[in-house]
């Protein structure tokens, strides 16, 4: 698992690798969470063109990371997830909280 | 039912051990030659399963799981997942959607959809303080035959 954050003018992107299942999730919730309340982006992305399983874990990944970002007064996107991971984001039916590109 | 091959094989409840129980899983169904969205999908509801035993069957203290992959006749996949440890009282409620006892720990409360979704059959046995079976089938595309 692999992480990677770049801040582009309050435009930030996490570019993750590796898989995502309950065992690292936590991990990459701490990260991704130091950076959000120490940069305080306007938009935060979450590229997953990395990432090559992801199981529900996933879906609280994002779910507690838009709402973070929504807190700060922010907004979160995810980008790139294989068509397989695109399902899983289906299923929670998290298009409808999150923009999925 | 003639079980064509089988692999079982026990481990205990650390979270290091969901990645482990998808790996082993995925090079014994090698042999079944299933697409690579088959695959994805018995893998995703493997970790699921494995997730829920260390998650919540063994929440307060830590046990074995025990899981079994069997290669049954028209390329049916059979996976079973078996925890000795605290059970589900309702396991309808935890069945349901979003539904989850661990929300500190961002459970997204998906888990059975996902295994729901992404296999045939699911089948839920558990009693309180005796342990949880999943019991999930799956059957292969003719591919590869």
């Amino acid at each position: 698992m692999k992480i990677d954050i770049k801040n582009d003018n309050g435009a930030a992107i996490a570019r993750l690798s590796g898989e995502i299942d309950h065992h690292n999730a936590k991990e990459l919730r701490i990260e991704i969470d130091r950076f959000i309340v120490t940069a305080q982006p306007r938009e935060l992305a979450i590229d997953l063109g990395g990432i090559t399983f992801m199981d529900s874990s996933g879906i609280g990944l994002i779910m507690g990371r838009s709402k973070l970002m929504k807190e700060c007064g922010g907004r979160l996107e995810v980008l790139n997830p294989q068509p397989y991971i695109r399902r899983v984001l289906r299923l929670a039916g998290i298009e409808r909280i999150v923009k999925i590109r | 039912m003639e079980i064509l091959n089988e692999i079982k094989f026990t481990m205990p409840s650390l979270s290091v051990n969901e990645g482990a129980a998808r790996a082993v899983v995925s090079s014994f169904l090698i042999q079944a030659d299933p697409t690579v969205e088959e695959l994805s999908d018995i893998r995703t509801a493997v970790s699921e399963a494995v997730t829920n035993a260390v998650v919540h069957g063994y929440r307060h203290k830590k046990g074995n799981i025990e899981l079994t992959v069997r290669l049954l006749p028209d390329r049916v996949i059979y996976i079973r997942v078996k925890d000795k440890g605290c059970g589900i009282e309702n396991v309808e409620q935890a069945m349901e959607p979003l539904f989850t006892t661990a929300p500190e720990e961002e459970r997204s409360g998906l888990g059975f959809s996902v295994m729901q979704s992404f296999m045939d059959k699911l089948k839920v046995k558990s009693a309180p303080d005796k342990g949880t079976t999943v019991t999930m089938r799956k059957r292969l595309s003719a591919h590869g035959d």
